[in-house]
């Protein structure tokens, strides 16, 4: 199998074009049996896959479990609740409890930016899957964004992307910045100054891939696709922003909008919504909008990153191809 | 009676040093050995004065697993100091002078290293009423610090000044403007962004160092900048010093070794507050010490339990430890890589702390109490923070290879620290 480095996904800061192009071939796949109507695959039979959440979650959580159920794999969900402490030493024997288990993999979503990885240097056989953690990253929400927009014909090389949003608390983001700049695109990200950290440019893969504007026009002008960040309403208690209002009045995706700087673009949004203010209505209902499709596209993503931790289907083939060339250079 | 053969003063002259009753009697380039005569040899090392760190967190009273007053004492010795100043947010604080005066008593009863106190300057570290500080300071304190809860209002610092001027005491500041620190875990800027981690900007800091200076500038009381951390702080403080206000400052050998990037790498055993910062301010600390407008070193060593600096970064405490790395950092950034003097960096460490909080400084010199070092300036060594006397493992200089080793410390005459083998000098 696979070395253990291989079969975690902890980010797509560092993760090699190649992989992330063969989760997306992947991820096609996936999509086209579960599109088709098969009822269950089995390529994760016999495999059990823990679902640590450690932070509210819905849709990410019943994605993950749904993706590992499809697969045939069985499934622990493990959360907070009844254990106060949700913290380093407990989450590490936590960790440790369950791969002397005998579990294959583990997808962990933590409040805390950093903890997977910790998380992950100190295990020795279970792979490790980043569900999410903290401000840092989201891969498989990147990932999935990425195919949704491939799906719609969308090449990342040379593309437009805008991202509209609490940047500084958003783990979408990050993930997204880097998958997208390591296949061409351009990000071009815009929010109140208030929720855009700084030294982001930084963050581009390739360079000068990341562009930071102060108005919306100029983010959403020449864009093919936007994705539209959640605003946790708590922000505005941390005196991030005046108000819902003010918010939306300067940064709400409308029809309008859309109409007249973006007007081809497609709409992503990582869920969930806070419809009227980050998104209108109109636009998340409407024709461009491909929000439910990400859905579907998450767990097809999902399908494919499981496989690759537990290093099965694809991973197994791409394994015994590299063995057949090594031993017939040989 | 010791006599201290084959050593060498920091100037790398010859140097050997006769203690009687605890302190040092004469000193000569050889002296005449008599029949009773102890003999050290030192084998070419270095002998200088034992340092002063005028920052350290021993944990006592209230937090003892962390750090005791005698484990903080040995790790002292094992880094080459005869005294220190403990910093008064323990619990409860030192804020009375009974309390001063148990810490003052346990050092002595331990024995391995004299400790000062950093007297509190409002009850409770609250930020209100101020301290006796004249019972203090007859108890034991020698300068009065709130450090790690800065003063918050400016009225009650102002306060806190006026009545230290009138004792001739001096107040260190924690100079941070909290609520700039919000939930921030380390310095502003790329790494923290790709870290997803809150930043605590240079801001936090700067702010506060600018009110503290003014409130010196009003009050003519004298102000110690504590921990300084950032490049437009010590521009502040160069130019108060220009005009005049009482102003000295200290900073960490981590901010000289270290920067924001290092975190990425080094995780909670780099995180301390104020936070490792960019590399332009890096180098204008280490300008700073070269200048003189940064007057001293101190640790500022923080020990944890290596359980608590094992939790997620934002949720593992501030602190670091440093006792044992200091000299060895010191020499390495300031002398070898800096090219500051062997005498400059040791004075850092010695006479101008000591001068800073009016402790007495003879150096080597008759009369003078024996509190002395002996290193090895160009000995090199992995840090090993398993091998360390103090409770706390989190340093961001594990692993690190530094030049300048101590090989032997002594209080009064008194062995309080020898370099288990290899003995590359002492014997």
């Amino acid at each position: 199998m696979r070395p253990l480095d291989r079969r975690h996904l902890l980010g797509l800061e560092t993760l090699p074009v190649s992989e992330i192009r063969a989760l997306m071939d992947a991820s096609r796949a996936h999509a086209e049996w579960l599109e088709g109507g098969a009822v269950k695959g089995d390529s994760l039979r016999g495999r059990l896959v823990l679902l640590g959440f450690f932070e509210s979650s819905t849709r990410t959580r019943v994605s993950f479990e749904a993706a590992a159920k499809r697969l045939g794999a069985d499934t622990i969900t493990i959360g907070t609740s009844g254990s106060s402490l949700d913290k380093g030493e407990s989450l590490l024997d936590t960790a440790w409890t369950l791969e002397s288990l005998g579990a294959d993999c583990m997808v962990v979503r933590h409040p805390r930016s950093g903890a997977p990885q910790d998380l992950a240097s100190r295990l020795s056989r279970m792979a490790l899957v980043n569900g999410g953690d903290g401000s840092h990253e989201h891969p498989t929400q990147a990932l999935l964004d990425l195919f949704t927009m491939t799906r719609h014909g969308l090449d990342p090389s040379g593309l437009r992307v805008a991202v509209i949003g609490d940047v500084t608390h958003s783990r979408v983001a990050r993930s997204n910045l880097y998958a997208l700049t390591a296949l061409g695109a351009t990000v071009v990200v815009c929010g109140p100054a208030t929720m855009i950290p700084s030294g982001l440019e930084a963050l581009a893969r390739r360079p000068g891939r990341v562009e930071v504007v102060a108005r919306l026009e100029e983010a959403l002008e020449g864009a093919a696709a936007v994705i539209v960040l959640r605003l946790q309403r708590e922000r505005q208690e941390q005196g991030l922003l005046p108000s819902l209002s003010e918010y939306a009045r300067l940064y709400q995706i409308t029809p309008e909008r859309l109409t007249r700087w973006a007007p081809g673009a497609l709409v992503l949004h990582p869920g969930p919504m806070n419809r009227g203010v980050e998104i209108d209505s109109r636009v998340a209902d409407g024709p461009r909008s491909v929000i439910r499709e990400q859905v579907t596209a998450g767990m097809a993503v999902r399908c494919a990153v499981l496989e690759r931790a537990c290093g099965v289907g694809a991973w197994a083939e791409s394994e015994r191809a590299e063995t057949m060339l090594v031993g017939g250079r040989r | 009676m010791i006599v201290f053969v084959n050593a060498t003063g920091v100037d790398r002259k010859p140097l050997e040093v006769r203690v009687e009753n605890g302190r040092i009697v004469e000193i000569g380039a050889r002296l005449t050995r008599r029949p009773d005569d102890r003999i050290e040899d030192l084998a070419g090392a270095v002998l200088a004065p034992a340092f002063f760190d005028p920052h350290v967190h021993f944990r006592e009273p209230g937090e003892a697993y962390k750090e005791t007053l005698e484990t903080g004492s040995r790790a002292a010795a094992a880094g080459g100091y005869s005294e220190v100043a403990v910093m008064p947010n323990t619990n409860p604080a030192l804020d009375e002078a009974y309390r001063v005066r148990g810490v003052v008593a346990r050092g002595q009863e331990i024995g391995v290293c004299r400790l000062h106190a950093i007297g509190a300057c409002t009850l409770g570290l609250a930020g209100e009423r101020l301290t006796e500080m004249a019972a203090l300071i007859d108890a034991g304190a020698i300068g009065f610090s709130d450090d790690g809860r800065p003063v918050e209002q400016a009225a009650r610092m102002r306060r806190a000044l006026e009545w230290a001027r009138g004792l001739g005491t001096v107040v260190v500041t924690h100079a941070e403007d909290r609520s700039l620190r919000g939930e921030g875990v380390m310095h502003e800027g790329t790494t923290a962004t790709r870290l997803g981690l809150a930043g605590i900007p240079a801001a936090c800091e700067t702010t506060a160092v600018a009110r503290d200076l003014e409130l010196a500038a009003l009050t003519g009381a004298r102000l110690h900048v504590a921990h300084v951390s950032t490049a437009r702080t010590v521009e502040m403080i160069q130019d108060a010093k220009r005009r005049g206000i009482a102003v000295t400052a200290e900073t960490a050998p981590h901010y000289l070794m270290f920067t924001d990037e290092d975190v990425a790498r080094l995780g909670t055993a780099a995180k301390m507050n104020p936070p490792l910062r960019s590399a332009s301010d890096r180098d204008a600390l280490i300008k700073g010490l070269a200048d003189g407008t940064i007057d001293c070193l101190a640790t500022d060593h923080a020990p944890h339990t290596p359980d608590e600096k094992a939790q997620p970064f934002a949720d593992a405490p501030f602190g670091v430890v440093g006792l044992e790395t200091a000299f060895a950092a010191a020499l390495t950034v300031l002398h070898r890589q800096a090219g500051l003097p062997l005498t400059d960096v040791i004075d850092k460490l010695t006479r101008r702390p000591r001068q800073v909080f009016g402790l007495p400084s003879a150096g080597i010199a008759p009369g003078a109490p024996a509190d002395l070092v002996a290193f090895d300036p160009q000995a090199e060594w992995t840090v090993e923070p398993e091998k360390f006397a103090t409770k706390g493992r989190a340093t961001p200089f594990a692993g690190a290879r530094l030049t300048g080793r101590v090989l032997g410390t002594w209080l009064e005459g008194r062995e309080t620290f020898r370099l288990a083998s290899p003995m590359a000098g002492v014997r």
